[in-house]
C-alpha cells in the first residue's frame, strides 16, 4: 500500500475520518456480540437491554459511514486503494450492522429465557462458541486496522472451528429436545442464538475478505472446503 | 498483463526512443495497440505520452532537432520504411490536436480538403458524399448541414473540434491519433466528443493522450501510465484504476504526490 499523502489534503480527512468511523463501529459491535452472551449466561437483565439499546447507535454509524463513502464517491472520485477504502468500508460497516442486529436478537432471546429456569447442559457450549466467535471478530477487525491480508486469511480459516462448534452445539441441544420435551422452547431460543453466533462468525469472514480486497486489489481465493455446511 | 490477440494489434511500437537536442526524452516504449478499441495515454506533463502519440504518425519528423529511433509498426509494416511517405501515413494515421484548428475556410471545404489532396473522391456527388458522411460520424451534420459554406471558424469551440474530428476522419484513417481533444471544450461538449469516439472505435484504433483521468476511465478500454519519458505501466482500464501493479501509477491516478 502506498502511504503518501494525497494533494488534495482534505481527501485525506475524509480517508481517514471513514477509517475512524470503521473502527468505532467495529469497537462498539465487539462489545455488543460480548456483551450479548455475558448477558445470557449471567442472566443479566439489564446487560441485555443495554444491547437492545446500543443497537441504534450502530445502526446511526452504519448511516453514516454509507453517507461519507457516497460523498467520497460523488466528490472525490476514488481511484485504486482509495476505491477500495471506500468499497470496503461500505461492505464492512454493512457486516458490522448485521453482527449488530445478531446481538440484539440474542440479547431479546435473553429476556424470554430469563423467565425460565436455565439450561445447564448449552451453558458451556455456548460459552466456548461465543469465545471463538468473539476473538474471530475481533481478529478481522485488527486485519483491518493494520491492513493485514495475511492475517485476513487466517481469520477466514478459523472461521471453520466456529461452524464445527456450532454443529456439535446443534446437535447437543438437539438431544435435549428429545430427552426433555418441556425445554423445547428454552432450547429453540438457545439454538438461534448459537445461530447468531455462528452467523457473527460468517460475518467476521466477511470483513476479512475485504481486508484482503482492500490491500490487494483482489477477493481471497476459494480454498476454503466447502464440503461441510451450518445446519 | 493481458496477452493482447496477435491478429488485433494494429500499432507495435517496439523500444522507441526519441530525443530533442539530442536529450533523451522517451527511453525505449515498447507497446502493442490494439485495433478498433481505445486506447489512453496517461501522466504528468512531460512525461512524454503526447511524444509518443506523435511517434505513430512520424508527426516528430516535423520537428527540427527530434530524432526518433526504434520501431514502429502499422499492420506490421515498419512506418520509418523509404517507401513509406509520410503524408500518406497521416492519412491512415489521423490527428486531432488540443486547440481545434479548422482552416480558415468553409466547413465543407474543412472536410473536404483531405479527399480532395488524395483524391478519394472521383467527382463532386462522391465528395459531398464523404462530406456528409464524415460530419455525420462527427456528430455534427444536423448542426450545419445549412451552413456548409459558411467558415469553419466561426463554429463554436465544441463544433470546432467535431468539424476536426470530421477532417480526420473524412480520408478513412485506419488509426485516429487525439493529443487532449477536449481540453479546451466544456463538459457538454467533451461529453459529446467522448461518445464520438466510442462510436468511431467500431471502425478505427482510436489513442487519446489525456489530463483527465476520468477521461480515460470513461472511453478506454487500456491505459498507459508514462512517467519521466518511461512506460510504467500498460494493462486494462480496469485494472490500471482498481489495482494498479506499479506504485508510481498508483500515486499518480490516485493525486498523490509521486
Amino acid at each position: 500500500m502506498i502511504d503518501g499523502k494525497h494533494i488534495h489534503s482534505a481527501f485525506d480527512a475524509e480517508l481517514e475520518n471513514i477509517d475512524t468511523l470503521v473502527m468505532k463501529m467495529g469497537g462498539l459491535v465487539e462489545q455488543a456480540v460480548q456483551q450479548s452472551t455475558k448477558a445470557l449466561l449471567d442472566r443479566d437483565a439489564e446487560l441485555a437491554a443495554k444491547v437492545i439499546g446500543g443497537d441504534q447507535l450502530i445502526d446511526a454509524l452504519d448511516e453514516q459511514i454509507n453517507m461519507a463513502a457516497i460523498n467520497i464517491i460523488a466528490l472525490r472520485q476514488p481511484q485504486a486503494q482509495d476505491l477500495r477504502m471506500v468499497v470496503a468500508a461500505m461492505k464492512i460497516a454493512s457486516s458490522l450492522e448485521r453482527s449488530g442486529d445478531l446481538a440484539k436478537n440474542t440479547a431479546k432471546r435473553t429476556n424470554a429465557l430469563l423467565k425460565a429456569p436455565s439450561l445447564e447442559p448449552g451453558a458451556s457450549s455456548v460459552r466456548r462458541l461465543a469465545r471463538a466467535t468473539c476473538s474471530l471478530l475481533t481478529d478481522a477487525l485488527n486485519m483491518f486496522i493494520r491492513r493485514d491480508s495475511e492475517g485476513a486469511l487466517g481469520v477466514i480459516a478459523g472461521d471453520e472451528e466456529v461452524d464445527q462448534m456450532y454443529n456439535a452445539l446443534f446437535r447437543e441441544i438437539l438431544t435435549h429436545m428429545i430427552e426433555d420435551a418441556r425445554s423445547i422452547s428454552e432450547a429453540m431460543h438457545y439454538l438461534f442464538i448459537a445461530k447468531n453466533l455462528e452467523r457473527v462468525g460468517d460475518h467476521a469472514t466477511n470483513i476479512s475478505e475485504q481486508v484482503h480486497y482492500l490491500v490487494t486489489g483482489e477477493a481471497p481465493a476459494e480454498d476454503r472446503p466447502k464440503g461441510e455446511f451450518t445446519l | 498483463m493481458n496477452e493482447a490477440d496477435e491478429a488485433s494489434i494494429k500499432i507495435r511500437a517496439a523500444d522507441v526512443r526519441v530525443y530533442y537536442s539530442g536529450k533523451r526524452a522517451l527511453h525505449g516504449v515498447s507497446i502493442d495497440i490494439n485495433d478498433k478499441s481505445i486506447t489512453a495515454l496517461i501522466g504528468p506533463s512531460g512525461c512524454g505520452k503526447s511524444t509518443f502519440l506523435r511517434c505513430l504518425n512520424r508527426m516528430n519528423d516535423t520537428i527540427e532537432n527530434c530524432r526518433v529511433e526504434g520501431r514502429v509498426e502499422l499492420d506490421g509494416q515498419d512506418i520509418h520504411q523509404r517507401s513509406i511517405d509520410p503524408v500518406q501515413l497521416r492519412a491512415r494515421v489521423g490527428m486531432v490536436f488540443q486547440k481545434p484548428n479548422p482552416f480558415p475556410k468553409s466547413i465543407f471545404d474543412n472536410v473536404a480538403y483531405g479527399p480532395r489532396i488524395h483524391g478519394l473522391a472521383a467527382n463532386k456527388g462522391e465528395l459531398s458524399e464523404i462530406v456528409e458522411s464524415s460530419l455525420r460520424r462527427a456528430a455534427l451534420w444536423e448542426e450545419v448541414k445549412d451552413r456548409l459554406k459558411e467558415s469553419g471558424t466561426g463554429l463554436s469551440g465544441g463544433q470546432q473540434q467535431r468539424l476536426c474530428i470530421a477532417r480526420a476522419i473524412a480520408t478513412r484513417p485506419e488509426v485516429l491519433l487525439m493529443d487532449e481533444p477536449c481540453s479546451a471544450l466544456d463538459p457538454v461538449a467533451t461529453s459529446q466528443i467522448e461518445d464520438l469516439m466510442n462510436s468511431l472505435r467500431t471502425s478505427f484504433s482510436v489513442v487519446i493522450v489525456t489530463h483527465s483521468m476520468q477521461q480515460a476511465a470513461r472511453v478506454s478500454q487500456r491505459t498507459a501510465f508514462f512517467h519521466l519519458g518511461h512506460l510504467v505501466e500498460y494493462n486494462d482500464t480496469g485494472s490500471i484504476f482498481t489495482n494498479p501493479v506499479d506504485e508510481r501509477t498508483e500515486s499518480y491516478i490516485t493525486g498523490r504526490i509521486g
